[in-house]
């Protein structure tokens, strides 16, 4: 792609430090631990992975709601860690995020109105109030709920009706760019369809591009362009989406692809599953070597000790070293 | 004879602002070995229609009408006195002949107890065996649902224990008395993929290897195409279609499992198909549509779905589905 990406992640690593008491030994949380990779205008990336593989520690940091303590997020040929003051205001309203439970992030004393036009507040978009006002309408419009919901509050809504409104209140300062926190987890099947059929009509009126996080795979894939698999802080493999489907080269896509159910009984029930051994290790005291060795079945006595670099094969990149030549 | 046999089951639920139709006449049979899917969406009632068999209905919630007959014998509250001859009946029968796993295996071990203790426990109430011996068919229970070293394991609390092994835990416990029917209320549902595929793992191999029937309670179409026989379409506290798997995802019938069917990504496919969303959403049940409840969201709606209940037709001697358009009296309008 001859494009410039629009967000350039480059070696970022999230720590957090979990020790406790004064004079316990230091312990420290690798959440993300050295991590790479691009997004591009218009993309949707999708960011796969278990619960406490980082993946939603990775969508913090590049909103900045963390702070990295290596390396750099370049957005739109910025680096996010060095904005101050005006500049650091610009990027907030060019980055907004979407959160996974409808129940909790929208604020339960405030109608929906005001929910969304918060953030018009803050960034100073409108002169007044109506115009103001007439915004919030047209947004609601567009996230497909009516202008007379404007005075009605969280609690008279659906779940999936409440996600709606986080997607309006997010689109209020015409973002260019939205991490969107596994925003349909928390929905009913015939709802999430909805939800994702308008991030997807959204996207294609509005020019976004997305970080869709999530651990439902059909999902991730049918909205993403390229997906990215992490695993205990770390990311084994990121490429087109139906490449890393159907052809996954890393041992541990592998594995999580296989354990994805396919809701077609002759295919479900024909299908042969790698079923992984043992739990994903703890953070604090992960594995030297590659992160995965400890369940993986191709593991050499080199993967317990080093650990592997990104390696490009094809269009796409593999942290293994079963792809080294 | 059928392992079990609901018929006509209504359940309903006091609620400050009204009486809560949550189950809405629903009936089906269950035999042995068989694993029956249940599949819908929150508040469609396939978790409470399942608490009614077992007799675990919350405190404002009571079986209307209906017959639950298991094993050959009538087990519905209305044949019993009292609440106490009912509960210390249904105290006998759960965890013995029939036994239940929960969602959520945190809540469901008690955190302060051993997971000696809380294996044995059914074994002390409904067999004869001594303390010993139910401790040894314990560590048996263990090795079954794979959990290493069981001998060390056994004395462990389980905070000690990931969410997977506790999972593991909690199918042990229902598995301790050999039951005739197991339910299982989405149980992988709080789990992440690689350790729901070893639970589904664990729960395929029991399928195979004893007679036990299983209801699986489930929202995860992928789930019941990977275990079930046959599934159970639940919409708006009623069934809607049962058939079997393949009568059900290649053959379906009614309206709503075709939308089901059509809003999830199959990751198979090469090429991303647009997803068809079902519009609106489910009906309140403190107000049920008179009709047919999926009407408001049905695209195929016609006058009769209003204002009258759909008949069930049969297709098969497993497939019956409830839907007006199969029924070629009613007016198409």
């Amino acid at each position: 792609m001859s494009e410039k990406p629009i967000l350039s992640v480059k070696n970022l690593k999230t720590y957090f430090d979990v020790t406790k008491g004064l004079f316990s030994p230091k312990q420290i949380v690798k959440a993300v631990d050295d991590v790479s990779f691009d997004v591009y205008p218009n993309e949707t990336f999708g960011l796969v992975g278990e619960s406490g593989c980082g993946k939603s520690t990775l969508g913090r940091t590049i909103v900045k709601l963390y702070d990295p303590v290596e390396g750099s997020i370049e957005f739109k040929g910025q680096d996010i860690a060095k904005l101050k003051g005006k500049e650091l205001k610009d990027f907030r309203k060019s980055m907004q995020m979407i959160f996974q439970d409808p129940y909790a992030s929208l604020n339960p004393r405030m109608t929906v109105g005001e929910i969304i036009k918060e953030p018009m507040i803050i960034h100073n978009i409108y002169d007044n109030d109506e115009q103001r006002e007439a915004r919030v309408v047209e947004l609601l419009k567009i996230v497909g709920l009516k202008p007379d919901h404007i005075r009605r509050y969280p609690a008279e809504f659906s779940g999936g009706q409440r996600q709606r409104i986080g997607i309006a209140r997010a689109l209020a300062v015409n973002p260019e760019f939205i991490v969107c926190d596994e925003p349909i987890s928390a929905l009913d099947v015939s709802i999430q369809a909805q939800v994702i059929n308008l991030l997807k009509n959204i996207q294609k009126e509005m020019g976004l591009s997305y970080l869709f996080i999530a651990h439902d795979l059909s999902m991730v894939k049918h909205i993403s362009d390229k997906i990215g698999v992490m695993y205990l802080g770390h990311m084994m493999e990121c490429g087109p989406s139906n490449d890393v489907y159907h052809r996954p080269l890393h041992p541990y896509t592998t594995a999580l692809l296989s354990a994805i159910s396919i809701p077609d009984p002759d295919v479900a029930k024909a299908k042969s599953r790698i079923v992984l051994e043992g739990e994903i290790p703890s953070p604090i005291n992960s594995p030297q070597g590659c992160a995965f060795c400890t369940r993986c079945s191709k593991a050499t006595e080199r993967c317990h000790k080093e650990k592997p670099q990104p390696i490009k094969v094809g269009n796409r990149l593999v942290s293994c070293f079963l792809y080294e030549r | 004879m059928s392992l079990l046999e609901v018929k006509n089951l209504r359940t309903n639920f006091r609620t400050e602002q009204g009486k809560v139709q949550a189950v809405r006449d629903i009936s089906f049979t269950l035999e042995q070995g068989e694993v029956l899917g249940i599949v819908g969406e929150s508040g469609s009632g396939k978790s409470q229609s399942m608490y009614s068999i077992i007799g675990l209905l919350a405190d404002n919630g009571e079986v209307e009408s209906g017959d639950v007959i298991f094993d050959g014998k009538d087990i519905s509250r209305k044949n019993f006195k009292n609440k106490k001859e009912y509960e210390s009946f249904m105290a006998e029968i759960r965890g013995n002949t029939m036994a239940m796993i929960f969602q959520d295996p945190m809540t469901f071990l008690n955190p302060v107890l051993k997971i000696e203790t809380q294996l044995v426990e059914p074994l002390l109430n409904h067999t004869k065996m001594t303390k010993a011996e139910a401790r040894n068919r314990a560590l048996e229970l263990m090795r079954l649902v794979g959990i290493p070293s069981p001998e060390k394991r056994i004395t462990q609390y389980p905070f000690e224990f990931s969410g997977g092994m506790r999972q593991r835990i909690v199918i042990a416990i229902a598995l301790a008395c050999s039951p005739k029917l197991i339910i299982a209320d989405e149980p992988t549902t709080a789990l992440d993929v690689t350790i729901q595929a070893q639970v589904l793992e664990l729960i395929e191999e029991l399928k195979n290897e004893s007679d036990s029937a299983i209801i699986m309670i489930t929202h995860d179409l992928g789930v019941v195409a990977k275990l079930c026989d046959r599934i159970a379409i639940m919409y708006g506290g009623k069934i809607v279609e049962i058939g079997t798997d393949r009568e059900i995802f290649y053959e379906p019938k009614h309206p709503y499992t075709l939308g089901l069917l059509s809003c999830v990504a199959n990751p198979e496919d090469y090429d991303e198909k647009e997803l068809t969303p079902i519009p609106g959403s489910p009906p309140d049940l403190l107000n049920p549509p008179k009709g047919c409840p999926f009407v408001d969201r049905c695209a195929k709606a016609m006058k009769v779905c209003k204002v009258m209940e759909p008949s069930v037709k049969t297709f098969s001697k497993t497939h019956q589905c409830a839907c007006w358009l199969n029924d070629s009296k009613a007016v198409r309008k």
